[in-house]
């Protein structure tokens, strides 16, 4: 057991002991320990993927453990709803916010514990003068009665912390909590954590930046693949240890990659920038090629990919197909030029529930199945079959539903449906997330075929196994710009991760 | 049976086929083949509306100027007739529709490059088309004997034993089949309303496939429009007012999702043909038109209910076995 000075005479205000969780086919947890004090400052490390959010949603209530015991203040309970996880004092503060936008600052803070008066209704008075002490306790100078909306998210945070004060919270979790704020507010909120600690709360702060876990945290606890693989003092770590417990030395999985002989450039883009989501993204993409896009969650990569499919407006740059000049204004000629995206959230913005399998297939291609303005079944049928064929799809008929398939099912016909417009590049915004091993194996491989068929792959991922095991060549990208560009022979795992965290190359 | 129970549109027939038979213990005239025809050409004008609202819906949005479209289509085509009574009645006719095409396409600006909520721009739109209508009329009737009979005589007109009208709603019935479902703008309107984030990266505008669906509406709203003036040889400001809520009550009695998405012709017909019945027969078997007010809502919501009940019990096929099944 570690001891230092601030936490050797406390004991834990809430330690987790052995927690395993499972979810069908992934582990999430396995054994994990973590012991919040009292007046400390613990961040949590660990890349996508390693378990930190299933422990949030254990420590708040949400999920429940399989194995494992939570104590708060050495007696021992279970948080079966989140609403009991509240009552024992934890509280958690997302990225973004959970509150409500159309109601005050004070309801807010008091939702569901408002003041009553002698007749049960609520005191208005006594909320709005008990809001305006919270408030001053978190340092934010806020009148009580204006709506939320009409605050900023630093201001919102505020109104969360308040809120988790006023329901007298001992355990703060704090989940990258500065991932969309600007510099002046990250400061206040530092000052906020200072204040908290100061209050004798514990706090889990989670983040990805090593610049504000060295300046707030007084502890640190690394997950890496679901397993806690290293505690101690912020005082006696530093960067690169972090980086090296993050990332581990084995990648431990076997990915599908052929060799391909990498041909002919296929796109460039050079030049793109947009006003206040990226700038500077210049970059080649040749035939045959998978080109992984790595950064943390909010790097811009997305917005990039909107903007050179023609869905927002970049404010300049240029791309050229096969050396020739493109303009591309929307969805349609991106599809037209032969660049198709795959969009990250599938239920979203993939498979459109209601139509038919054969007619999700060719919803891009319907300028090729159609006769002077006529769509012509047979020809749809065909499309779709031979698309859906190749990927081994399993339905009783073309002709159901999409709705009623699996969720695997789904996605192969969402990839079909863009394979069926034949094109040159295609784009797979994080095509694994959400998916187990062996459905991820399977995308895999069939990335793989379809680069050795001679089709440019951009591959948007945030998982560094996938990006190592897949790409041959990787941008990866912070606060909207590149940050880093590595060939296939000179990747690291900690390379990666660095340029993503803005730390500077070790010499 | 149960097969068939399955389909929204087989589960219609079912219904109008036992309220026709109702009707007929009571009063059994109802079931002639005469009859019949009556009651369909007496709905044709609904069925129109509602594959027009039909289309809107599809797409997430709702028209509720539908039923003032077609007063004042039918408003400018009476005044046109009365004041040139030998203009041929095609070119009146291609007038009302175009006009219709204006309006509808004046809400589909509204929502495609405003973006502001269908529902509110369609309740803008229609109390302004029943103001035009006053201003153009100044509040004045214009009545059958200033029409021309060859304006009055079209929906009267028989063709192989039925009358005009009904002919013209089959081929306009017909006509919607091909665009719904061999089309690519009739597929894009199920797309845009099934999932609109979806049918964006397909390549689809969903602003613009919108503002279509508000044209072929207001295409046929203003189609309506000289029917339904020819048809009971006046027109004034009131028209058809409120005749917006049977038009949107068809399509939800046919089984049109109104979350967008879901929805056929054959379904938006047979709801038509549904509320049809029940206004032409509720009278001959004494039940006061309160009475039949208080049906046609509850009926509205049985179908709601049913539909929503098949929507939830359907759930996904996962186990392999269901998959064999399924289909």
């Amino acid at each position: 057991m570690l001891q230092d000075k601030t936490t050797s005479r406390m004991k834990p205000a809430i330690a987790l002991e052995g927690i395993s969780k499972s979810f069908p086919g992934v582990r999430a947890l396995a054994e994990v320990s973590l012991a919040l004090y009292p007046g400390s400052v613990t961040a949590l490390v660990g890349e996508n993927g390693a378990g930190k959010s299933t422990l949030v949603k254990i420590l708040t209530g949400i999920y429940q453990p399989d194995e494992g015991t939570i104590h708060v203040d050495g007696a021992e309970t279970h948080f079966p709803t989140a609403n009991a996880a509240a009552k024992a004092g934890v509280t958690a503060i997302h990225q973004e916010t959970v509150l409500f936008d159309e109601l005050s600052v004070a309801e807010n803070i008091f939702l569901g514990h408002a003041p009553r008066t002698r007749l049960g209704l609520i005191d208005w008075r006594r909320m709005n003068a008990d809001a305006r002490a919270l408030l001053v306790r978190v340092g934010a100078d806020l009148d009580p009665s204006i709506r939320l909306r009409d605050l900023g998210i630093a201001s919102k945070h505020l109104v969360a912390i308040a809120r988790a004060l006023s329901i007298d919270a001992r355990v703060v979790i704090m989940d990258e909590p500065t991932a969309a704020l600007s510099h002046k507010e990250i400061h206040e909120l530092y000052e906020l954590v200072d204040r908290l600690k100061a209050d004798g709360k514990a706090i889990l702060f989670i983040s990805h930046k090593f610049d504000e876990i060295f300046r707030i945290a007084d502890r640190y606890t690394v997950f890496r693949d679901g397993r806690m693989v290293g505690e101690g003092l912020i005082a006696e770590t530093t960067q690169d240890d972090l980086v090296r417990l993050m990332v581990g030395r084995d990648v431990g999985q076997v990915f599908p990659k052929q060799d391909v002989t990498i041909g002919e450039p296929v796109l460039t883009v050079s030049g793109y920038r947009h006003p206040t989501e990226f700038e500077d993204i210049n970059f080649e993409l040749r035939r045959g090629e998978i080109l992984g896009f790595y950064g943390l969650v909010g790097a811009g990569r997305s917005e990039f990919m909107q903007a050179l499919i023609g869905i927002t407006k970049p404010s300049a740059g240029a791309i050229k197909l096969h050396g020739e000049v493109k303009v591309i204004r929307s969805p349609a000629e991106a599809i037209e030029a032969g660049i198709v995206y795959v969009p990250e959230e599938r239920g979203r913005q993939g498979a459109i529930i209601g139509l038919p399998i054969f007619q999700n297939v060719t919803l891009p291609s319907l300028s090729r199945t159609s006769r002077a303005g006529f769509l012509r079944m047979a020809e749809e049928f065909a499309l779709a079959r031979n698309y859906t064929s190749r990927l081994d799809l399993r339905a009783a008929s073309l002709d159901q539903d999409v709705g009623t398939l699996s969720g695997g099912n789904q996605q192969k016909v969402v990839i079909a449906k863009w394979l069926a417009t034949r094109p040159k590049v295609i784009i797979l915004d994080e095509p694994t997330k959400g998916i187990d091993i062996g459905s991820k194996a399977a995308v895999h491989a069939f990335m793989s075929e379809l680069a050795a068929s001679g089709l440019s792959v951009i591959m948007v991922s945030s998982e560094i196994p996938e990006i190592m095991g897949m790409a041959d060549q990787v941008i990866v990208m912070r606060e909207g710009r590149i940050a880093g560009r590595f060939e296939r022979a000179e990747l690291t795992a900690e390379r990666l991760v660095r340029a993503a965290a803005g730390i500077e190359e070790a010499a | 049976m149960k097969v068939l129970l399955k389909n929204r549109e087989m589960l219609l027939v079912v219904a109008i086929a036992l309220l026709v038979a109702l009707i007929a213990l009571r009063f059994p005239p109802f079931v002639t083949p005469r009859n019949l025809a009556n009651v369909y050409n007496d709905t044709s004008i609904l069925i129109i509306l509602a594959l027009g609202q039909m289309a809107v819906i599809l797409t997430r949005c709702i028209d509720l100027s539908m039923a003032a479209n077609l007063a004042l289509s039918g408003m400018v085509a009476a005044m046109i007739n009365a004041a040139m009574p030998g203009l041929p009645i095609p070119l009146i006719i291609f007038v009302a529709m175009a006009l219709g095409a204006v309006l509808g396409s004046i809400n589909g600006l509204l929502v495609w490059k405003l973006d502001i909520p269908p529902i509110v721009v369609t309740l803008g739109t229609l109390t302004i088309y029943r103001g035009l209508i006053f201003l153009l009329s100044g509040g004045a009737w214009i009545n059958a004997h200033q029409m021309s009979d060859a304006f009055k005589a079209l929906p009267r007109t028989t063709l192989l034993g039925f009358p005009l009208l009904s002919w013209l709603s089959l081929v306009i019935i017909a006509l919607m089949v091909v665009v719904m479902r061999r089309t690519p703008p009739g597929r894009a309107f199920f797309a845009v309303g099934g999932n609109p984030h979806a049918a964006v990266y397909t390549g689809i505008d969903v602003g613009r496939t919108r503002f279509l669906a508000y044209c072929l509406s207001g295409t046929l709203a203003g189609l309506s429009g000289y029917l339904w003036v020819s048809r009971y040889a006046v027109a004034y400001v009131d028209i058809a007012a409120g005749f917006e809520l049977d038009i949107i009550a068809a399509c939800v009695i046919g089984g049109v999702s109104i979350a967008g998405g879901i929805g056929s012709v054959g379904g938006a017909v047979l709801g038509a043909l549904f509320l049809g019945v029940i206004k032409n027969a509720l009278p001959v078997v004494n039940i006061s038109p309160f009475a039949q007010m208080a049906i046609s809502g509850m009926v509205i919501i049985i179908a709601v209910a049913v539909n929503a009940r098949a929507e939830r019990r359907k759930g996904r096929v996962i186990l392999r076995k269901a998959e064999a099944a399924h289909g």
